[in-house]
């Protein structure tokens, strides 16, 4: 494992939404982006969850690696602690938003459970060992993946709007354009990757 | 490395768990706990203290105000629905299956669903009030045809139960044989409003029904037996038109009770009754004395029973024919036309389609015409 990388907490917060959009570099979190993109309003309630979730569990299994695993050895246990922790995350902020908001907890309500078998979460927090960020960077990437993943299922929900009324050949209607658009879309986030390097 | 590290992995991920458990339970704990929630019914006709953060189903349970529900709070059968007058957030996804358009625009929620969190405003049936849990026993069993059984159940000794003749209770067996769960059927009451410390149920033998089939076959007398009532809306309405009505089989109950409670407060001559009972052979019909002696004794009181199948040993010589046709004869030579009528149907569904087109057929207004559809 390497030393920390020396990054600026800014890059590294632009670099997570842009240069390196969990989504759209990393391809994490694929099942969602594209069930819920359907329907605007749900994308940005599930984006809106995503970035709450990746901010906490990355802060927490940052704490658990660092104070539990590292310590005892045990980091080859962290594909099920991480998966541990992120439910219980969920499962938790799920009862504080209904006590909290009613509202909020309709938009979300669904959403939540979802999230815990959500890939870029799990990524984030396998990230987060791998490239061996200190606390500080770990939830800044959290939080700025979220926001990257929210940023590419807010757009794809946009463009799907406009391509559902467009003549699209009748064989690519639906599944098949949406993932032509992704792999658009990937390629130009690409453009962004110039920029900066994260990996 | 010293032998314990064989244990350090579970214990780790176990210690995770449980620290995470714990965590859940103590927020659980916390935000959970909405403390004691004020529930106004009906304009504040009552007004309840609840524990807060249940189902308002369940929190009315808990107070002695049964919401019918057939799925027992799982929010699959749609019935314990409630009005809700405070503003409690948009309709959720499980209730919105259930609710018609002009229930949504009332305010209309299912009760299982909405958690108890802020004070409440709501309204239900007034007569939802008097539905009581009760645990009795039965304390008679008759037979009174072949496969009709007359149930006499005595409630707890500090009850008075409260109900209008022509309603129902929750009768429920217990599991046995193959049936794995207790299992709740509705049956009207057969006793009057006067016998405030029995309810009596008419319950007929219906093949490979879980109920009635335990009640031909297993149930005691002495045995405890758990009734949740009243129900319904099958009860006479107070005018002074001719009620016109028929039964079947067991459809028998609401009338036994409806004319005996007429005899209880003297109102059984203030109005004309005609009580048309259809049966197929002798052995099918009872409470014929009773009748008979109330058709006597009352003016107004007029007892038709029709056989569709008289036997030859039967030796009947009362009418014959499905209650149709007999109550169609009536409709046309007996009952004065102009008479304005009411109609009171129980009984089979082929049963009261069939006299609710005759009914029609004679001008009477579909209106008033009052069923209790065996379900």
């Amino acid at each position: 494992m390497s030393a920390a990388p020396v990054l600026n907490p800014f890059s590294l917060f632009f670099a997570s939404i842009f240069t390196s959009n969990i989504l759209l570099a990393n391809f994490l979190g694929m099942c969602s982006f594209i069930s819920i993109s359907k329907d605007g309003k749900s994308s940005n309630g599930l984006g809106f969850a995503v970035t709450v979730v990746l901010g906490i569990t990355s802060a927490v299994n940052w704490a658990v690696l660092h104070f539990v695993l590292i310590p005892l050895q045990l980091e080859y246990l962290r594909y099920i602690v991480f998966i541990i922790t992120i439910a219980a995350t969920v499962q938790i902020l799920e009862m504080i938003i209904d006590r909290v908001s009613q509202a909020l907890y309709m938009s979300l309500g669904i959403f939540l459970p979802l999230i815990t078998v959500n890939c870029a979460i799990l990524g984030v927090s396998l990230f987060i060992d791998i490239r061996a960020y200190t606390f500080v960077q770990s939830v800044i990437y959290g939080v700025g993946s979220g926001l990257g993943w929210w940023l590419a299922i807010a757009a794809l929900s946009a463009i799907r709007k406009k391509t559902d009324k467009s003549p699209v050949p009748a064989g690519l209607k639906g599944p098949g354009i949406t993932m032509i658009t992704i792999g658009f879309m990937a390629m130009a986030f690409m453009g962004f990757s110039g920029m900066l390097q994260v990996q | 490395m010293v032998p314990f590290a064989y244990f350090t992995a579970p214990l780790a991920v176990g210690a995770i768990s449980a620290a995470l458990a714990a965590l859940i339970s103590v927020t659980d704990k916390i935000v959970n706990n909405y403390g004691d929630i004020d529930v106004a019914i009906n304009d504040g006709k009552k007004e309840l203290t609840i524990k807060g953060g249940q189902p308002l189903l369940f929190g009315l349970a808990e107070e002695g105000i049964f919401i019918p529900s057939a799925c027992g709070g799982r929010g699959s059968c749609g019935t314990c629905k409630v009005q809700v007058s405070t503003d409690i957030g948009p309709v959720m996804p499980t209730e919105l299956p259930f609710l018609e358009k002009k229930e949504l625009e009332e305010g209309i929620r299912l009760s299982c669903q909405i958690k108890l969190k802020q004070p409440l405003s709501i309204a239900i049936p007034e007569e939802l009030f008097n539905v009581r849990d009760y645990i009795g026993i039965v304390e008679r069993i008759n037979d009174v045809t072949h496969d009709i059984k007359e149930v006499y159940v005595k409630l707890p000794d500090d009850t008075d139960v409260t109900f209008v003749s022509g309603q129902y209770g929750q009768f429920e067996v217990p599991p046995y044989d193959k049936v794995k769960e207790a299992t709740m059927r509705a049956y009207s009451m057969s006793s009057p409003p006067s016998d405030t410390k029995h309810l009596e149920f008419l319950i007929r033998l219906v093949p490979g029904g879980i109920v009635t089939t335990y009640v031909h076959t297993n149930l005691q007398e002495g045995q405890k037996i758990r009734v949740v009532g009243p129900f319904g809306d099958f009860y006479v309405r107070d005018t002074d038109m001719a009620m016109i009505c028929v039964a079947g089989g067991s459809g028998m109950a609401p009338f036994k009770s409806i004319f005996q409670n007429r005899i209880d407060d003297g109102t059984i001559n203030d109005r004309d009754i005609w009580y048309f009972f259809g049966a197929r052979t002798k052995k099918d019909l009872f409470y014929l004395d009773w009748l008979y002696e109330l058709d006597r004794t009352y003016e107004r009181f007029h007892f038709i029973p029709a056989l569709s199948e008289p036997q030859a040993e039967d030796e009947w010589d009362g009418p014959t024919g499905l209650i149709t046709e007999v109550l169609g004869s009536y409709l046309q030579e007996t009952i004065p036309t102009e008479q304005a009528k009411e109609g009171y149907l129980c009984g089979s569904p082929g049963m009261l389609d069939a006299c609710m087109a005759v009914m029609q057929q004679h001008k009477m207004d579909p209106e008033r015409i009052y069923f209790d559809k065996f379900a």
